[in-house]
């Protein structure tokens, strides 16, 4: 397992937030099971937060997670730069686009409509934290049906070390070496684990993991 | 107790991916940090960086004898179809079309516009 992944899942356990709590029944995978898909088209996300950024520092976190579980992700910028030059200059008017065209054009399974809801640090008197909170729906091409829905969320606190003066300088140099956004970037990937890879409530795993037959 | 909650289904989450805490499947390189950076500091990945970055990459992984993730070839290709390198940008379509047939829809797609420009 790469030094990355493993920090990332380190980090789902140190500092993820689960967004839904202990939630003790596993999501229904019917659907997900009859529709089990081979490929995943990942749009940009919609942009609720008030970070502009969001949407595609979410987007460049977001291959991993489901590649790693077995399935085939689309080039997410080649895709973006494709449906721009096809007409559609926002990610609003990507999630628009008919499944009957995703089959056609992109030949994909099931598309990912993530909404990113948080993204940014709060800057408090000492602590900043970096918030990064989204949902997901996976949606069957073929049949429209919705194979899956979550939510997920990771916080990163800078902390304090209990010594006032100490904290305030280190805040203060936090927040000039680390812009906001590159922080919630860095935080983006734990929302991942948080919002895809979750038992129970993430997704399947896919064809192309060791454990996709064992699941079934 | 959302924390604790939040440490539960981390560790649930390890538990789940033990079964290959030892190995991921691919290698991935500066891949997915190349798609941040085009977006929020082009300046640092113009075409001719990436290409640089993912050919690097790309050995690092054959030395490694681990595939490059899905998408890979195809963000290649795409740069060199953006630097006027139209032999190479045809390859790395097709390469990833031979790693991953899923794929094939829409590199058919791609290569057929290349053709026609």
């Amino acid at each position: 397992m790469s030094t990355r992944l493993l920090g990332l899942i380190l980090g789902g356990v140190i500092l993820g937030v689960a967004a839904t709590g202990c939630k003790t029944t596993p999501y229904d995978y019917t659907n997900f099971r009859q529709h089990h898909p081979h490929s995943i088209l990942v749009l940009p996300p919609l942009n609720e937060s008030t970070a502009v950024e969001a949407t595609y520092g979410y987007l460049s976190t977001v291959t991993m997670p489901l590649a790693e579980m077995g399935y085939y992700v689309y080039p997410v910028a080649v895709i973006d730069h494709f449906l721009k030059e096809n007409g559609m200059p926002t990610a609003g008017e990507m999630h628009q686009v008919p499944l009957q065209k995703v089959d056609e054009i992109i030949g994909a399974d099931a598309v990912l409509y993530i909404t990113v809801e948080q993204y940014g640090t709060k800057y408090q008197v000492i602590n900043s934290a970096s918030i990064v909170r989204a949902r997901g729906k996976l949606v069957d091409v073929k049949t429209g049906l919705v194979l899956w829905e979550g939510i997920g969320a990771a916080e990163e606190d800078s902390g304090g070390s209990g010594s006032i003066i100490g904290d305030l300088i280190s805040a203060a140099l936090t927040q000039v070496i680390n812009s906001s956004t590159d922080r919630a970037h860095k935080v983006a990937p734990m929302a991942n684990v948080n919002l895809l890879m979750i038992k129970d409530r993430g997704l399947l795993y896919g064809p192309r993991h060791p454990e996709f037959a064992k699941e079934k | 107790m959302k924390r604790l909650c939040g440490l539960l289904a981390g560790v649930v989450a390890i538990m789940m991916l033990g079964g290959c805490a030892s190995r991921s499947i691919y290698s991935w390189g500066s891949y997915e940090n190349q798609v941040y950076l085009m977006y929020a500091k082009p300046d640092k990945a113009t075409a001719e960086r990436q290409v640089a970055a993912l050919d690097e990459d790309f050995e690092k992984a054959r030395s490694k004898n681990k595939p490059v993730p899905p998408g890979f070839h195809a963000h290649l290709g795409y740069l060199c179809y953006q630097l006027g390198k139209g032999d190479r940008a045809r390859q790395e379509f097709e390469a990833e079309k031979a790693a991953f047939p899923e794929s094939a829809v829409f590199v058919d797609r791609m290569l057929a516009n290349m053709q026609s420009k």
